[in-house]
């Protein structure tokens, strides 16, 4: 969609190579196409005016380190200015003991607070044993306490039901008398959307804080937000005083400036972001991963980070046992499609790279479905087939893979299709283990004998 | 003129057919195309509901100075990528300027934004002749005998569809069409009962089934209802989704052929809804909703708050899909048909 802020650097920077020291001539010319990346990236005039004169002013007379051309140098002060303004450090919920801990949640209409709320809930319950009470004082919107009902329940979580109530210091008050009577520590209070130019319902936002006293006010910003997000956020800083935000719908393509412009204006750290449809997913903000995002640059660690947290250590342990004693059955075929499915749809695992990293390669929306698709497929596959047959697949005579072709909804063609990828997979793993390096989920490289051989099958390929 | 201009103009006009007029019913012909009561100030109100707008900012560059030079430029291009317009289309329209400024063809700032206005018109105007073959420009084009007229509206999560739904549905039903609602966001928790407390409030029939069922089984049934009624509309809900989810999108795409199957050339209206404060990403979300579904035209909504939807510029330059209607407000009657002058005036006046 872009092209990465530092391919278009290099090209402005090519030929200013072999200077010890960046110059005003070097930072002049790389700050325009800056200037548009991030303008580009929904940040707002005034806060990028701002902000790349303090990358000038540091970036100025800064030595070229060895191992970086100049183009390198300017957006790693970029990138390391962006990450100190986006906060430097990530942020969590802070708790006292009091009875209970109310958090705000406030934001514009159609931002994702009902959503963002459940998340939380959810969240708070599971990784910092919390026992949240969730209330809905939306008394405007058609059917918004209704939505929240169903997201508790749906989280597992109790959500205060009044419907005699209609007045949302009320429900407030009688949200936090619960919370009392029964024991729930933290008090999650979603409360109307508004378009920040009303007045009446501002002043609303001010008497529930002077009733609850919350021990956070979040603010939920939508990431798609453009250049009015300053004055959105803003606007409820002054009025109500935020202590954090969270940026939802961050699973799209957006490049998320609206976080910079936010947390320019508020000074109120960014804690959370909203990054799909599923009750699971609200992670914790990262301020270097967004800022590599703002300017284009992928997203390594968050990919890293997936990977470590997916794969599951003892199976890929015990596959490597298997595939050292030669037992790599198709079964195990499936369970390593599953483990690579788990992490999440193709398309994205591969947006989160640097574009550099596989020559610019992109894969579209839809090769990742195909992609997909075809995991789902080879699933299916080995699901319709016995347990004798999965652990030996020699038995698959002409019968049987027409048994199994009927019971997956697919071909024999299409079975035949998935074992010869097993058995491709297979000789691969056993080439690799008998290099004598313990198989590649060991993270070892491929042994000398190994890749020898590699090779060799690679140019009787060619000849076929 | 009504909101709706796809009258059933038959009941009047073929009982003509073998004999004069009468005097009602050239009235009722003769009936001057003029914009609603009170429909320029009700949209004017909503665009300009902003603390500081393009001519403002200008003005205070300017202040008494009449020349115009670098500054007044460089703040007009700044006011420009403020309303959302996107940094391509006001850079270009600022060298635009810059080069007429070079060559002394712009006298002073009146001369300017006036340059500015036009450009801004003629980039809104040429949806006409942008448009993708196949789609209609507004519901005149779909010759009467086919029922029902399907409108579906799609878009990511909370831009206000379903509050679109809403208002739309109960302009066309005052005007005495018979509109049926279908309920396909069978995925967000309480979406039913939210439509069905805007379709209470205008007597709107509603179809809807189970959550999580799936949607085109929920259109079909729309479908098959709408014609037993004898329903003169169906308008079509959809679930709030990203654009990069493709298995959502080709969700989208599954229900445009089952209408298209159903109802001659239907859907024949496709409503991309977006939130006036959408940015730089709102292009990208038109631009792959399209790809799944014939977009037809896109409802702009929440313009009374402060942010001035300039994103919708840059969709109509790139992409040729005209803006059809705009939300101004949480009333039933809060929604009005797109009017490129007023939008452009608002945000200069």
């Amino acid at each position: 969609m872009f092209e990465a802020l530092s391919d278009k650097l290099r090209k402005v920077l090519k030929d200013l190579r072999g200077q010890g020291r960046l110059t005003e001539a070097h930072i002049e010319a790389a700050m325009r196409e800056i200037r548009i990346a991030l303008l580009e990236a929904d940040v707002n005039f005034k806060v990028v005016k701002s902000f790349i004169d303090r990358v000038k002013e540091k970036a100025l007379g800064q030595e070229v380190i060895g191992s970086l051309s100049p183009a390198q140098q300017v957006v790693k002060a970029v990138h390391d200015e962006m990450v100190e303004m986006l906060g430097g450090t990530s942020t969590q919920l802070l708790f006292t003991r009091r009875t209970p801990n109310v958090v705000m949640i406030v934001g514009l209409q159609g931002s994702g607070k009902t959503t963002t709320t459940g998340k939380l809930a959810k969240l708070l319950a599971e990784t910092q044993n919390r026992r949240p009470l969730l209330v809905s004082v939306d008394v405007y919107r058609p059917a918004a306490r209704e939505q929240l009902s169903i997201i508790a329940k749906a989280i597992g979580q109790p959500a205060l039901q009044a419907p005699q109530l209609n007045d949302p210091l009320e429900l407030c008050r009688e949200a936090v008398r619960e919370c009392q009577l029964t024991g729930y520590d933290t008090l999650l209070i979603d409360t109307a959307g508004r378009l920040h130019v009303d007045e009446e319902l501002m002043h609303e936002l001010q008497q529930i804080k002077q009733e609850t006293q919350p021990v956070e006010v979040l603010f939920i910003a939508d990431s798609m937000t453009g250049q009015d997000a300053v004055r959105s956020a803003q606007e409820f800083h002054d009025q109500v005083g935020l202590t954090g935000v969270i940026l939802t719908k961050m699973d799209g393509d957006t490049r998320g400036g609206a976080a910079l412009s936010i947390k320019e204006v508020t000074g109120q750290p960014i804690k959370f972001i909203g990054v799909g449809e599923k009750y699971d997913a609200l992670e914790q903000f990262y301020p270097d991963r967004i800022a590599q995002r703002i300017l284009g640059m992928g997203d390594v660690l968050t990919l890293i980070e997936k990977v470590q947290a997916e794969v599951d250590e003892e199976k890929a342990l015990e596959l490597q046992k298997k595939l050292a004693q030669n037992q790599f059955t198709l079964e195990d075929f499936r369970d390593q499609l599953k483990q690579v499915k788990k992490l999440g749809s193709l398309g994205k695992l591969i947006d989160m790279l640097p574009s550099g990293l596989f020559g610019g390669l992109r894969i579209t929306p839809e090769q990742s479905a195909e992609m997909e698709d075809k995991l789902k497929l080879t699933e299916a596959v080995i699901n319709s087939m016995t347990l004798q047959e999965r652990s030996n697949h020699a038995i698959l005579n002409a019968s049987r893979r027409k048994r199994v072709a009927r019971g997956s909804g697919t071909s024999v063609a299409e079975v035949n299709k998935v074992i010869g990828e097993y058995e491709d997979m297979r000789k691969m793993m056993r080439m690799m283990t008998s290099g004598g390096l313990g198989g590649m989920m060991g993270g070892g490289g491929l042994g000398s004998g190994g890749r020898r051989k590699a090779t060799k099958r690679r140019k009787k390929k060619k000849k076929r | 003129m009504p909101f709706w201009k796809r009258k059933k103009e038959d009941e009047f006009i073929s009982l003509g057919l073998n004999r004069a007029a009468t005097v009602e019913e050239q009235v009722i012909a003769q009936k001057p195309d003029e914009p609603e009561a009170g429909f320029f100030d009700k949209f004017k109100a909503a665009v300009t509901a902003t603390r500081e707008n393009i001519a403002e900012r200008l003005d205070s560059v300017i202040g008494s100075r009449r020349k115009i030079d670098a500054d007044v430029l460089d703040e007009l291009e700044e006011a420009l990528i403020g309303a959302d317009i996107g940094v391509q289309t006001s850079l270009e329209i600022i060298d635009k300027a810059r080069l007429q400024v070079r060559r002394n063809q712009l006298g002073d700032v009146d001369e300017l934004k006036r340059l500015i206005k036009s450009e801004l018109q003629a980039i809104l105007d040429s949806t006409a002749s942008h448009r993708k073959h196949g789609t209609v420009a507004s519901e005149t084009e779909v010759p009467l005998r086919i029922k029902p007229y399907v409108i579906m509206v799609v878009g990511v999560n909370g831009v206000g569809k379903t509050t679109t739904i809403g208002k739309l549905a109960h302009r066309i039903k005052s005007e005495g069409n018979e509109v049926l609602i279908c309920a396909a966001d069978t995925f967000r928790a309480a979406a039913n009962d939210q439509l069905a407390i805007w379709a209470d409030r205008s007597g709107v029939h509603l179809i809807q089934q189970r959550q999580g069922t799936d949607p085109s089984a929920v259109l079909f049934d729309s479908i098959k209802s709408a014609k037993s009624r004898n329903a003169d509309v169906l308008i079509v809900d959809t679930a709030g989704r990203l654009h990069t989810k493709t298995n959502l999108m080709n969700e989208l795409e599954k229900m445009r052929r089952i209408a298209s199957r159903e109802v001659e050339s239907a859907p024949h209206e496709v409503l991309l809804v977006m939130d006036a404060v959408t940015g730089q990403n709102g292009l990208e979300q038109a631009r792959q909703f399209a790809k799944s579904v014939p977009v037809t035209g896109l409802v702009l909504t929440k313009l009374d708050g402060t942010a001035k939807g300039g994103i919708v510029v840059a969709i109509a330059k790139e992409l040729g899909i005209p803006i059809r209607y705009v939300g101004i407000g949480e009333q039933m009657t809060d929604l009005v048909e797109f009017s490129t002058e007023a939008y452009i005036n608002g945000l200069f006046d």
